[in-house]
């Protein structure tokens, strides 16, 4: 149990496949080094639970790695608990900096029992201390009555339980998981997840999970990094990340919504078409003064999907461009009259077709706007 | 890298000096090779490509077809029992048919004597050998156009009746199209082995390459003779590496999903009982008769023959046999060790020709390796007289250097497989597991790769261990004074056409043969489940 902290690092990556021979390398061409990651700065708490989140390619794997030391990094350092473990030129060795790893593939040892997976680690130990530290862990992933099957006998979510179990087992200072409910379906990943949640604080671990599935994250962690082109765009808690994304790819990249646009017209109120919007407006205006520079302050304002609300009697109307039913609402994307699109959650007895008009009204509580270029 | 360098400069040797043999041209034996040899043993050895390439994709595709895709009475049965003639190295079955079939034989004295009848065609013949090597190399088609049918007939046939094409129109014009590059796979193997047999040709005297290479070593005791047949051979042989190496190229990307088989054809009672009656003769012929022959001659002899003498070969055959199998699954793990630690392209290119060996003839590796190690070892004695004034005789010539080294060329594609493929089973991420959890290297070695490597390093050195039992020419051509093995001592026999007491170490031989079929049966029913 550590505090994590990352300080502006950066890896670059040469592209596999060459050829170890040595006139290859000698006349390789000089393939411009691919920057995986660049400038990654986070904390990560004593205790807290920690989330990489972002789509495939954004470098949150070789983050992971760069964490586990497998991968040297390039600039910057990383320090677990203070101890400086990664730094330019020099890596701890991963066998030496007690960090626990959970794999996307569980990478359970096939050849030993599930009580032998989970005391892999445990190799110092007395017997009865290691006997005693199995069955507590496997009581805590509740486990218990497996401790003698092998991994290929049990299924996929106990799989990945053992490998949770496996990788606490020594008492690391960290714990990573690289996407690890993604070999799952989807309800036992919700079920799981939560478990997982409940396992580590129990542990009372330092847990960092990288995943690309924000309700992974959302319901995971205390604190999510959305990463994006190798750098983290926000590291914040998941109810910020919604509700006050920092740019424009966090903004689209969590939740749903859509951008419509905006002017600024003082330092409180934003006109959209359907209307004003009051609040704090987050976007640096130099609206001080005269008009002129006031109208030329163009905005995108997010609207999530609960931001519109449908209203039989609102004189505001937007087509039924296309809708999906969730259960207890329906999903509209609605045409507003300029052309542009919104969404909104409309509570499923509100059965309308496609093509249809319907009366909107805005409900939005605080303004989410990005400068327009 | 460099180890994986060294296996395979160890495959390019023989090759480069069959072919640098040219170079040292022995006139009259040229001469006369060239107009009394050569287009006899090129005939010779073209009809036998082509009639056993037919033979074995006719038998080994309808069999293949019938097994995986229909049903019938004693399907479950003939899945593996279809196999066994792996077991039977071509050369026995050649010398039981040619002890049944022949005029002295049982059945046309049976003929002559009950019937009258004569004129059963020679079994000594073009058509015998044909008949024989394609009776006894069938289960490589068979084998692999079976997987091909199971993992892709079914969804293929479907489509095709979807489209309206009845079933024996979906058969020709989509299943067996789709398989062709595994059957082309399936019977470049089967034509290597045609290409690299020796004792079959000797026993029926049927000229080709291999016996050629042997008579020239032996009875014209010219090596420079030797390595030149030996080239052309080779020749013959890069023709069908490169058919097979383009073939498996056309399998990965012909791969489809596997389906499991919800459905099988129903056959109706008469078309049923004729599938039965086919694969059953297949079967009867192929192996239960010769086995059933070989065991009766054994009784006749056993008591004479199981001496000191017999129990001397046995166990000449065990060490060599294990002796090369150590070596083959060592060479085998170090040089997929070595593509774990350096993967790329260069290195695939290094694994895939150090295990090119497994094309070329025995016949042509004893030429290729015997020559540069005679002149290794002259050269040995040569420096030891200058420098040392010791007077050596041969060093390494005629020990068991060459043969193993020849056993290790040829066989180490056997050992090879399942070795890197059990190590392509431990993926980085359990590396990785392992060494979070505080593993040196010494540790992951010993706990962790040793033991998932175990059961493939088993299947490596068995499937090698029987195929070096069985080979015959590398062993008979490079073996040290004394060293007879069974399989020598089968040639020794055959050649002076004592069936009956061929029959004793040939036994032996299809007994170990069999290992194999089970543990490729077994591990073929796992990935099923």
């Amino acid at each position: 149990m550590a505090e994590l902290v990352l300080d502006s690092v950066s890896q670059s990556y040469a592209p596999q496949g060459d050829s170890g021979l040595l006139w290859a390398k000698a006349h390789a061409r000089p393939y411009a080094k691919r920057q995986i990651i660049a400038d990654l700065s986070f904390t990560l708490p004593e205790g807290a639970i920690g989330c990489l989140l972002g789509p495939s390619g954004c470098g949150k794997t070789t983050a992971l790695r760069c964490i586990s030391g497998f991968e040297p990094i390039q600039t910057g350092e990383i320090r677990i608990g203070g101890e400086v473990v990664s730094r330019p030129g020099w890596m701890l060795a991963a066998e030496k900096r007690r960090v626990g790893m959970v794999f996307q593939d569980y990478a359970l040892f096939p050849h030993l029992t599930v009580a032998d997976n989970v005391g892999f680690g445990l190799r110092g130990e007395s017997k009865s201390v290691r006997a005693a530290r199995i069955a507590e862990l496997l009581e805590l992933v509740g486990l218990t009555g497996h401790a003698n099957q092998f991994p290929h006998q049990l299924s996929g979510g106990q799989q990945q339980r053992v490998a949770l179990a496996r990788a606490l087992a020594p008492r690391p200072r960290l714990i990573l998981m690289d996407e690890p409910f993604s070999n799952l379906d989807v309800e036992l990943r919700e079920r799981l997840s939560l478990e997982v949640r409940d396992i580590l604080k129990r542990e009372a671990t330092t847990a960092l999970i990288v995943t690309h599935d924000q309700h992974e994250a959302f319901s995971l962690a205390d604190w999510v990094g959305v990463m994006h082109e190798g750098r983290i765009q926000q590291w914040d808690t998941p109810y910020n990340l919604y509700h006050e994304p920092a740019n424009r790819f966090v903004a689209d990249f969590v939740g749903q919504g859509a951008l419509v646009t905006g002017e600024v017209i003082n330092d409180h109120q934003v006109e959209i078409e359907l209307g004003v919007l009051n609040g704090h407006i987050p976007v640096e205006c130099d609206a001080s003064g005269c008009d002129e520079c006031v109208r030329s302050c163009h905005v995108d304002v997010l609207l999530r999907p609960d931001d519109i609300v449908h209203d039989d009697d609102s004189l505001l109307l937007a087509e039924v461009e296309n809708k999906a039913f969730r259960g207890a609402e329906f999903l509209y994307t609605l045409k507003l009259p300029s052309g542009q699109r919104a969404l909104s959650l409309v509570p499923s007895h509100h059965n309308h077709a496609i093509g249809e008009k319907i009366g909107i009204k805005l409900a939005v509580d605080h303004v989410v706007a990005f400068r327009r270029e | 890298m460099l180890f994986a360098l060294v296996v395979a400069m160890l495959v390019l040797v023989p090759v480069l000096v069959t072919f640098s043999s040219f170079a040292q041209v022995e006139g009259d034996i040229l001469a006369h090779l060239t107009e009394f040899v050569l287009p006899e043993l090129v005939g010779n050895t073209l009809w036998l490509v082509l009639g056993v390439g037919l033979g074995v994709s006719v038998l080994g595709v309808s069999l293949a077809w019938l097994v995986a895709m229909c049903d019938f009475p004693g399907r479950r049965v003939f899945d593996w029992a279809l196999l066994l003639p792996l077991a039977l190295p071509a050369y026995v079955t050649a010398f039981v048919a040619i002890g049944l079939l022949d005029f002295t034989g049982p059945l046309q004295t049976w003929l002559r004597e009950g019937w009258g009848l004569t004129g059963l065609p020679e079994i000594r013949s073009r058509g015998g050998v044909i008949l024989v090597m394609s009776l006894a190399l069938y289960p490589y088609v068979y084998l692999i156009a079976k997987n091909a049918f199971a993992t892709q007939g079914a969804i293929a046939l479907e489509a095709a009746q979807s489209l309206g094409l009845s079933r024996t129109q979906g058969f020709f014009r989509v299943a067996l199209p789709m398989a062709r590059p595994w059957i082309a796979a399936g019977m470049m193997l089967a034509l290597m082995e045609t290409l690299a047999d020796f004792g079959t040709m000797a026993i029926f005297n049927y000229d080709t390459f291999t016996t050629a290479i042997y008579k020239a070593w032996y009875s014209l005791f010219s090596l420079a003779a030797a390595a030149q047949l030996a080239s052309i051979l080779i020749l013959f042989v890069l023709v069908a590496v490169v058919f097979e190496q383009r073939s498996r190229t056309q399998m990965r990307y012909g791969a489809v999903g596997r389906s499991a088989i919800s459905r099988r054809i129903r056959l109706s009672p008469t078309m049923a009982a004729l599938a039965f009656v086919y694969a059953g003769t297949v079967l009867a012929v192929a192996f239960l008769v010769p086995v059933t022959q070989l065991a009766l001659w054994t009784r006749d002899v056993i008591a004479d023959d199981l001496d000191a003498r017999y129990w001397a070969f046995a166990w000449h055959s065990v060490l060599l046999a294990g002796l090369g199998a150590l070596m083959v699954v060592a060479v085998a793990l170090l040089l997929a060790y070595a593509g774990r630690q350096r993967p790329g392209n260069a290195m695939v290119w290094t694994q895939r020709l150090a295990t090119l060996g497994y094309a070329f003839p025995g016949a042509v590796l004893a030429v290729g390796l015997f020559i540069p190690v005679a002149a290794l070892d002259n050269w040995l004695i040569d420096s030891g007289r200058a420098w040392f004034g010791f007077d050596g005789t041969e060093i390494l010539k005629g020990t068991l250097l060459v043969m193993l080294l020849a056993y290790l060329v040829r066989f180490l594609a056997v050992g090879f497989g399942p070795v890197d493929s059990g190590l392509h089973r431990i993926t980085r991420n359990v590396d990785e597991a392992a060494r979070n959890l505080g593993t040196g290297a010494a540790g992951l070695l010993t706990r962790v790769h040793l033991p998932m490597l175990r059961a493939s390093l088993l299947t490596a050195a068995t499937l090698t261990f029987v195929d070096i039992m069985k080979e015959m020419p590398i062993t008979l051509m490079t073996r040290p004074f004394g060293w007879d093995t069974l399989a020598v001592r089968v040639f020794e026999m055959t050649s002076e056409g004592e069936w009956e007491r061929a029959a004793l170490p040939s036994l032996a031989i299809v007994i170990a043969g069999i290992i194999p079929i089970i543990i490729l049966t077994w591990r073929g029913t796992r990935l099923h489940d």
